[in-house]
């Protein structure tokens, strides 16, 4: 029987009669970006959209994200949805600094992107005030499928990534910038 | 029923000309007394024998700038939940004395209405058990629903031009 399931293409590399060589950067970038497994900080109507792209319409267990997990330390991606106040700030770099690298950050909607419409002494303008951001998915909220897209595109910086560039200056002095060692 | 008319002449008679400034917005009678006389009017409607108030709906403040001397007003919500009736009492402070005493020795639920009046408006709540912010940040050191603040600050540069049309 023909399957509609689409199994990922192989790395590029070389092969032979019994044999396939490859690099470790391209095969680990490949197992990671199809398991990533996404920490949902929700708190407030982004976090509503997203049960949505949870659930089986959309479907994000189709990307290899159908396990969220809710301790910081088993989770690969930090998916922050909706207005994060400033007395939750702390809070959402404890978090962070609670994952294990390698880990990336999306920003979902319009308030954890910029503060949106709550322009105000309560509301932090951004995350990226506090921690480093991969994604920003814009929109108030965004649909489903932009958020979908936005995992995408993390999962591309993760096939791509280099396995040594969380050791590199570049990435130490970006950690720096934001106080974390 | 209580009508509006029967608890204003009973306050009248107990409070005396401590009670004053009578309003009904809406139907809903609404007075003001001195600070002296706020929590005790309070208990006395708590504890009366008809009016029952046994449940204080709301806890707020109010800034009036440009009043002099009464720059500031408490505003306590009753409801008696046995007729359904519903009372609103001011109490007005000045700026250079921003005290009040606390209600919380009779409704255990002004504990949190008083923290966050305090939060947002720095009135002192004399005798609450622990007035400190509830909602805000600690070291926040302002309050921020005081109308003393310009809408925006010209000169902030967090929301840049580019992406916010500033
Ligand atoms: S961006 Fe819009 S939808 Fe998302 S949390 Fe903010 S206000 Fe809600």
């Amino acid at each position: 029987m023909k399957s509609s399931v689409e199994i990922v293409k192989a790395p590029e590399g070389h092969s032979g009669a019994g044999f396939f060589a490859s690099s470790f950067d391209e095969v680990i970038g490949i197992a990671r970006s199809n398991s990533l497994w996404p920490l949902p900080f929700a708190t407030s109507c982004c976090g509503i959209e997203f049960m949505a792209t949870m659930g089986s319409h959309y479907d994000i267990a189709r990307f290899g994200s159908e396990r969220p997990s809710f301790s910081p330390r088993q989770a690969d991606i930090l998916m922050v949805m909706g207005t994060i106040a400033k007395k939750m700030a702390p809070i959402v770099k404890q978090v962070y600094l609670q994952m294990a690298e390698p880990r990336w950050v999306m920003a979902m909607g319009a308030c954890a992107s910029s503060g949106g419409i709550f322009d105000s002494y309560s509301v932090l303008q951004g995350i990226d005030r506090i921690i480093p951001v991969d994604v920003y998915v814009p929109g108030c909220p965004p649909r489903p499928e932009q958020v979908i897209d936005g995992l995408m595109q993390i999962q591309e910086l993760a096939r791509n990534e280099s396995l040594r560039r969380r050791n590199s200056d570049e990435y130490q002095q970006l950690l720096q910038s934001y106080n974390i060692q | 029923m209580l009508t509006n008319q029967e608890v204003a002449e009973d306050l009248l008679k107990k409070f005396g000309d401590d009670v004053f400034d009578f309003e009904e917005p809406y139907g809903l009678l609404t007075l003001t007394t001195t600070r002296e006389q706020a929590i005790p009017m309070l208990e006395y409607l708590f504890h009366h024998e008809k009016f029952q108030a046994n449940f204080l709906t709301d806890l707020t403040g109010i800034h009036y700038p440009d009043s002099e001397g009464k720059e500031f007003a408490v505003v306590y919500h009753v409801h008696s939940l046995v007729h359904n009736f519903r009372v609103r009492i001011k109490v007005f402070l000045a700026e250079a004395d921003i005290h009040i005493p606390t209600a919380t020795g009779l409704y255990a639920s002004a504990n949190w209405m008083e923290r966050e009046t305090y939060d947002f408006f720095g009135i002192l709540f004399d005798g609450h058990p622990n007035l400190k912010r509830i909602l805000n940040i600690e070291e926040m050191d302002y309050f921020p629903m005081r109308r003393q603040y310009p809408l925006e600050d010209s000169t902030r540069e967090d929301k840049i031009d580019a992406l916010f049309g500033r």
